[in-house]
């Protein structure tokens, strides 16, 4: 019977781990507990976890919680506040003087400093250093100088970066930028300790921050314990005792994880398990708009896309795609069907305007064939849309507007998908404008700015113009909104830009993204801020 | 016999060669990796150029494969994207993978073979015809439905384990994985031993062996069974090549960060010196189990000599 003692032992060995397990939550009593920590669902960061190169969500989680900048977004209304900086000023929006508060210090000990911020800054902005976040710097003086666009650079630090004594440091820009103190709640613009130029593979091996956490340890690939920083200057302090990120190669495993108990926070609820989740978590589920939209994006140096009457079938196109059933059936409302080209967690004030596309984006087949006839019909006859196969549930949606648009063309072969295998190869065929008709489009906010849903995106040359759009007039107006000192007034230059955007139909919005997470039953007080990510320090373990 | 393993050793370099080169002109032929580092922008051409150069990209791809194997041989195996280099991902993915390939192994040969045993020896029975049944069934369900329904059972419906191993993965969480992984050659041994045995049962040296008053147990597993073996060795042998392989979609399944996931990950990164760099060493095992498999038919049946 040597199989039946091996069953035995393995019964064993799974009850002796249930027991532990068991244990290690009783220990933590009933009510909230400060010192209990919890463990949340992660994935591999792409980069190393430096500020100035973390570009995706995954790695941005850590520096979350280990950073603190100049300024931070509330996880409710997503509105820049000064955090480290006390104050910010300028008289002409173009030279700005920062004075930080002081008694901040990073965890190692080191006092956050004036130079902390420069040389930070100086680091990711430099061209031998490979951060993907320099062009971040691009609007400070001197950047040119060190990340020219080709050759060597001549400088290694930017010119418009002065320290002034231990907690002042003025920035000079290259042109005005009235909302520049908005954006520096963004990573890149954190701090940094000595260490991190010092010992640089230490550091990155086991970052040290200015946050309300630490960095306990840090396995790459499989998982980071982040501690509560019991001496955190800051009033933000966790309200936990730590968080453990794990790495999971697949949503749905993290999933499982959560209904046996193993994890107590899922962040991306994935969507085949969207129509259980009100039966497996009751109201331990959340699902709100984050600064995520999803456009289709055109080949503006494809003659056929960028003639005149070509905007009349784009709006065609964008007439016969159903957003509502698509976001209900394929979504399970975890998108909203878009209705301007910026997001609803911008809020009215930040320049949000529910539907400022107005009939451009309401599904009409009748109005969509017409315009599309008007504009001198498809290109060719028809048209596939390019997307990357390999994450998300891209294919089953671009299949569903495809078929929304054969349905309200009246052609079965109107609209085809057309799928690419990964997504390195799918930006790579954009960079090198390959694209033959419309591509997905998603863009993810940097900051909750107007400014950074339509600069970036539609002005001439700018870094995610990934259709090559270009628009004297929304050029000017976006120059001008820049231009502009009062707040509201740069709101509203914004959105005539965003006017143009429409009138041309340069990409059609489809959906405002939601994000979503899952908890146990030991957690409250769960919120997601505006970047989708959870605002792990207010979470309270009981 | 060491004659024979030195030529089985000088013909593995050039298929190790041409395995390579082919694995590296695939991964070469998806394109540009480093427009899929910036996330849904474009990278700045300064930087893009900056990480091409240090990644080698900026070469033509022959000389990038030259130095690739230049390197390989002093043991560099380059660095991945996130800055790690790949021969640390290799010392963190491979033990936890062949943990699991030793459970699934296990599994294979001490189920599989009892069970072809058993019903080799009963062909016909009721016994025989309900574990064909079994193992007709486990062949037809793909592996990803067998994972995720034990994990749901096993794992949230009864709580017996973890649906998810932990980063350590200790043997004692690879059960279950081990087992899913096992399933479809598990079935296939069975009926491979069961084949053998039922075939080898009415041979003349088992004839004998009865006839000279042997006693059953002794018949059946030094005569029988030990004939009856190659074909299972081989299966086997390649198996282990195939399993370490092909854990991917297990791993996926409980989350084991092996072999499996660190492939899938540098696929869908489209970064080179991972896949290369793993298929490489996979290569490698392939090639040295199929040697082991040819060695060990000489010990099981004594008709073979390799000179």
């Amino acid at each position: 019977m040597r199989g039946g003692t091996h069953a035995r032992w393995v019964v064993g060995a799974v009850a002796v781990a249930l027991a532990a397990t068991a244990c290690g939550s009783e220990s933590s009593g009933g009510s909230a507990d400060a010192g209990a920590v919890l463990s949340a669902s992660w994935g591999d960061p792409q980069n190393p976890l430096e500020p100035a190169n973390t570009n995706e969500v995954q790695g941005g989680k850590v520096l979350d919680m280990i950073f603190r900048g100049l300024k931070r977004y509330d996880p409710e209304t997503g509105a820049a506040e000064n955090m480290l900086a006390e104050s910010i000023e300028t008289s002409d929006s173009q030279n700005f003087t920062i004075k930080i508060k002081d008694g901040w210090t990073f965890s190692n000990g080191e006092k956050v400093t004036a130079r902390s911020f420069v040389d930070a800054w100086n680091y990711g902005a430099s061209l031998k250093n490979n951060q993907r976040n320099a062009y971040f710097f691009g609007y400070i003086e001197g950047y040119d100088k060190v990340h020219p666009d080709s050759g060597e650079q001549t400088a290694d630090k930017l010119s418009g970066l002065k320290v002034v004594d231990e907690l002042t440091f003025t920035v000079k820009l290259t042109q005005k930028f009235s909302t520049f103190p908005d954006t520096l709640g963004y990573n890149a613009y954190a701090p940094l300790p000595r260490a991190f130029f010092e010992d640089h593979d230490a550091w990155v091996a086991k970052p040290v921050g200015n946050g309300p956490y630490l960095v306990d340890s840090y396995t790459k690939g499989s998982q980071i314990s982040l501690r509560r920083w019991e001496e955190y200057p800051g009033d933000d302090k966790a309200q936990n005792g730590g968080v453990d990120l794990k790495v999971y190669t697949d949503n749905n495993t993290a999933y499982t994880d959560l209904l046996a108990g193993n994890l107590d926070l899922v962040d991306d609820v994935p969507a085949a398990q969207l129509k259980n989740v009100k039966k497996d978590l009751g109201d331990r589920y959340l699902n709100t708009p984050a600064g995520i939209l999803q456009t289709l994006a055109f080949p503006y140096y494809d003659k056929a896309w960028n003639k005149p009457g070509m905007e009349k079938v784009r709006t065609g196109l964008s007439r016969a795609i159903d957003r509502k059933q698509i976001t209900e059936t394929i979504f399970h409302k975890t998108r909203t069907p878009a209705t301007d080209w910026t997001s609803p967690v911008l809020g009215k004030d930040g320049g949000f305007r529910d539907g400022l596309c107005g009939d451009a984006c309401e599904y009409d087949p009748e109005a969509a064939k017409k315009l599309i006839k008007e504009g001198g019909g498809l290109p060719g006859g028809r048209v596939t849309i390019t997307f990357n196969a390999d994450t998300g549930s891209h294919k089953d949606w671009v299949e569903a507007v495809c078929n929304s648009i054969n349905n309200a063309l009246d052609n079965e072969r109107a609209c085809t998908a057309g799928p690419v295998g990964t997504f390195a190869d799918f930006r790579s065929r954009i960079t090198q404008r390959k694209m033959s008709g419309p591509f997905r489009a998603g863009w993810q906010m940097d900051y909750p700015l107007i400014q950074n849903f339509l600069q970036p995106l539609y002005y001439t040359n700018a870094s995610s113009n990934d259709g090559k759009w270009s628009n004297e007039k929304f050029d000017d107006l976006v120059d001008r909104a820049n231009r502009e000192s009062d707040p509201a007034k740069a709101v509203e230059l914004f959105q005539q830009a965003e006017e143009v955007v429409r009138d041309n139909m340069a990409a059609i919005p489809l959906w405002y993204q939601n994000g979503s997470a899952g908890w146990s039953e030991r957690l409250s007080g769960v919120k997601l801020n505006p970047f989708s990510v959870p605002v792990y320090h207010e979470i309270k373990v009981s | 016999m060491g004659r024979y393993v030195v030529r089985r050793l000088l013909q593995m370099i050039p298929v190790f060669i041409g395995a390579t080169l082919l694995i590296f002109l695939m991964v070469h032929v998806m394109g540009d990796p480093v427009a899929g580092l910036c996330g849904e922008r474009r990278c700045d051409p300064a930087t893009a150029a900056r990480l091409r150069q240090e990644f080698g990209l900026d070469q033509p791809v022959w000389q990038q494969y030259l130095t690739y194997m230049g390197n390989i041989v002093t043991g560099d195996f380059g660095t991945a994207f996130n800055g790690q280099e790949v021969t640390e991902l290799m010392s963190t993915a491979f033990p936890v993978t062949i943990r699991l390939t030793l459970v699934a192994i296990c599994f294979e040969i001490v189920i599989g073979i009892t069970l072809g045993v058993l019903t080799g020896l009963r062909r016909g029975r009721p016994v025989d015809t309900s574990v064909l049944l079994v193992t007709l069934v486990v062949i037809s369900v793909p592996t990803f439905v067998t994972g995720l329904l034990l994990q749901l059972l096993l794992g949230v419906k009864w709580g017996l384990i973890r649906p998810s191993v932990s980063s350590a993965a200790p043997f004692g969480e690879l059960l279950v994985p081990g087992l899913v992984l096992a399933s479809v050659s598990l079935a296939y041994v069975t009926r491979l031993t069961r084949t053998s045995i039922a075939e080898n049962r009415r041979s003349d040296y088992v004839r004998t062996a009865v006839a000279k008053g042997l006693p059953r147990r002794r018949v059946v597993v030094r005569h029988l069974l030990r004939n009856s073996l190659i074909p299972v060795v081989t299966f086997i042998g390649a198996d282990i090549g195939f399993l370490m392989g092909g854990a991917i979609v297990t791993e996926r399944i409980f989350n084991i960060h092996g072999v499996g996931y660190q492939l899938f990950q540098g696929i869908l990164r489209q970064n080179t010196q991972t896949v290369v760099g793993f298929v490489t060493v996979l290569v490698l095992v392939f090639l040295l189990c199929n040697l082991v498999v040819d060695l060990l038919y000489a010990v099981l049946d004594p008709r073979i000599r390799y000179a």
